[in-house]
């Protein structure tokens, strides 16, 4: 297995605040790989520090096997998280330039009915809506063809519609033979397009591995959901997890129906009790907590 | 290395070029300025300014000789309060009144109305002057020709510090330097790209502007073009690498306004776009030649007033390249690309 990009022990310190904290993490060739986090987890920085545009406080990032420099900077396709373009210049004026800027570059016709942009392509940057903004920025990360891709939280505030084609545009680039790292707090996005994920949490990787094996380990298992309202009395000798902001109980179980029955005399209605399997965010939140960051 | 400098020259030409409020400011103001002036100032031969009182409209030259003396503007006035209120303040330099007695008014703490009270006590007088008298001929260097490099410099110097200074900071602000950091452009191909944009801009705009005063107004024009050019270009790239030196870190556009202010004001009032600094005292001249806009604009009114050659100007020429290295040398050693 070929290791496209390696992290080790990534520091970032700014003034009163350790935002990466000793950092680790390898990516191997052709995979999504997804960093995930709460707001403030430091996963930006983190990409950024990988992707050479914030210098780190120590630590060294390696691209196949060799520091990040020249190579990397040819071969990487970096989407941020806020970019702003140049005003008053078109879509297709921004792709050429930025082509330009590469040895390697990406044909200009295929990019374009790759990201869909056929009908955009004299239009001003500043007249884009958000979908179209995404899938210009997506572009540009891809007109030197690259071999490792970087997604900073890149379907933020679209719409469904817009976020669905992303993920389809996302899994044909992958399909491609590219290595993707993505960063987002969408676990559902995460869980439809990772191989890998790694949690952070305070600057730290919490946890790391595919999301099968991660939601293996957490639980052993199904998830019965309770409303908490439709308790009669508490559930001493059951062992569960109250989760009050959302008014329900969830109680982890391999036997279904035992669990049911030792549960029965407590409800006292049945017809609201769900059955699942446990996802990517149910582990998000056992991880990092269920209250809100400031 | 050169197509990545042009990519990013092309695009930051097409940002501006596009931009047409900002373009047209760039136009409009020095034109509106040097038409302004030149026709607020177009009296500026005459070096006093005398009010008439009389009931009539028109000034007639025949009434008295005094009013046929050249160099003196000749203004009637029927309000004789007005017409001393401007005498108090030194807007009149005298205030005569001919009839069967010469009734005239001067300011005693006013020098040009002392000389304007010699030059009405001597109008009439036929008394002859044993001097030798040897004259000279010449065209009038207008307030035009003097005023027209200050104003093209003044351009220059604003459209290089905010075209480049403000603009580097609005991009490291939004994000676009970070995106651009993250290709192989390198700092060294983006200033490049940042100071060859802003040359040819201020080049072209400078000599519309040049070329449409000098058509319309008939401004001098004593030197080489050539030269003239050779000013304009090391000066617009000084002026450059002074906007880039300021914007080299500044992460924010306040801060740069107010950076690029403190630069503009005291060049704008000390290097001579308004008025001259001959016999202002040593220590502002030497201050003001710390300045590239003084070097411009001495250079620039020597060529166009004097013919003055290349070798004469070298000097400031070689005094702009010099500050024109170090300021791209500290620009090129501070220039983040984030905000970090």
């Amino acid at each position: 297995m070929t290791i496209a990009l390696e992290a080790r022990n990534l520091k970032k310190q700014y003034p009163g605040v350790l935002a990466v904290d000793g950092v680790s993490l390898s990516v191997p060739e052709g995979i999504c790989f997804g960093l995930l986090g709460p707001n403030g987890a430091g996963k930006t920085t983190t990409v950024e520090i990988i992707e050479g545009v914030t210098p780190a406080t120590s630590g060294q990032v390696f691209y196949y096997g060799e520091v990040a420099g020249r190579k990397f900077r040819q071969e990487a396709g970096i989407q941020f998280q806020n970019t702003a373009l140049q005003d008053f210049i078109t879509v297709r004026e921004t792709i050429e330039m930025f082509r330009t800027l590469y040895d390697r570059q990406a044909d200009f016709d295929e990019l374009i009915e790759q990201c869909s942009l056929g009908d955009l392509l004299d239009r001003d940057n500043r007249k884009l809506s958000g979908g179209q903004r995404q899938r210009l920025l997506l572009a540009v990360a891809l007109v030197n063809r690259p071999r490792l891709i970087f997604l900073d939280e890149p379907t933020t505030g679209l719409d469904p519609q817009a976020r669905r084609n992303f993920w389809d545009l996302v899994q044909s680039i992958r399909a491609g033979g590219s290595t993707i790292l993505l960063t987002t707090h969408y676990m559902d996005e995460a869980q439809v397009l990772c191989d890998e994920i790694a949690i952070m949490d305070a600057g730290k990787i919490i946890k790391q591995g595919s999301p099968e094996q991660l939601l293996q380990e957490q639980y052993d298992g199904l998830i019965i959901e309770l409303p908490i309202s439709d308790l009669t009395d508490d559930l001493s000798g059951i062992e569960h997890t109250i989760l009050e902001n959302l008014g329900i109980i969830e109680v982890v179980t391999t036997d279904v129906s035992a669990s049911l029955q030792q549960l029965s005399p407590h409800v006292s209605n049945l017809n609201q009790i769900k059955i699942r399997q446990p996802n990517l965010e149910d582990l998000f939140l056992d991880l990092t907590g269920h209250s809100l960051r400031a | 290395m050169l197509k990545r400098i042009y990519a990013i020259f092309q695009a930051r030409n097409r940002e501006f070029l596009r931009d047409r409020a900002s373009l047209s400011w760039n136009l409009i103001l020095p034109v509106a300025l040097m038409f302004g002036l030149s026709f607020a100032f177009s009296n500026e031969r005459d070096a006093y300014t005398v009010g008439v009182l009389q009931e009539a409209a028109e000034i007639n030259t025949n009434d008295h000789a005094f009013l046929r003396t050249d160099f003196i503007r000749f203004v009637p006035y029927d309000d004789f309060e007005l017409a001393m209120r401007k005498v108090s303040r030194h807007q009149l330099d005298l205030l005569v009144e001919f009839g069967d007695t010469t009734r005239y008014w001067i300011n005693a703490e006013s020098s040009k109305g002392y000389f304007a009270e010699i030059a009405l006590l001597h109008s009439g007088s036929d008394t002859v002057l044993s001097i030798d008298k040897q004259q000279i001929t010449g065209d009038a260097v207008s307030y035009a020709d003097w005023l027209l490099p200050g104003i093209l410099g003044m351009n220059m110097m604003f459209s290089c510090l905010f075209g480049v200074g403000y603009v580097v900071v609005r991009y490291r602000k939004n994000g676009f330097l970070k995106r651009l950091r993250a290709t192989p452009l390198t700092s060294f191909e983006f200033i490049a790209a940042q100071v060859a944009s802003r040359m040819v801009l201020i080049l072209l705009i400078t000599s519309f502007i040049y070329t449409g005063t000098h058509m319309l107004l008939d401004t001098r024009m004593e030197g080489s073009y050539f030269t003239l050019f050779l000013v304009a270009v090391v000066g617009a790239i000084s002026l450059v690498s002074l906007g880039l030196v300021v914007s080299a870190r500044v992460t924010s556009e306040e801060l740069a306004g107010g950076l690029l202010n403190m630069i503009n004001w005291p060049m704008m009032m000390l290097s001579g776009v308004w008025f001259s600094l001959e016999g202002a005292p040593a220590a502002v001249t030497t201050a003001a030649s710390i300045f590239p806009l003084t070097h411009v604009l001495d250079s620039a009114r020597s060529v166009m007033l004097d013919g003055a050659t290349l070798s004469e100007v070298a000097p400031s020429l070689l005094a702009l390249t010099a500050m024109s290295a170090v300021f791209l040398a500290i620009g090129a050693k501070v220039f983040r690309w984030g905000q970090y």
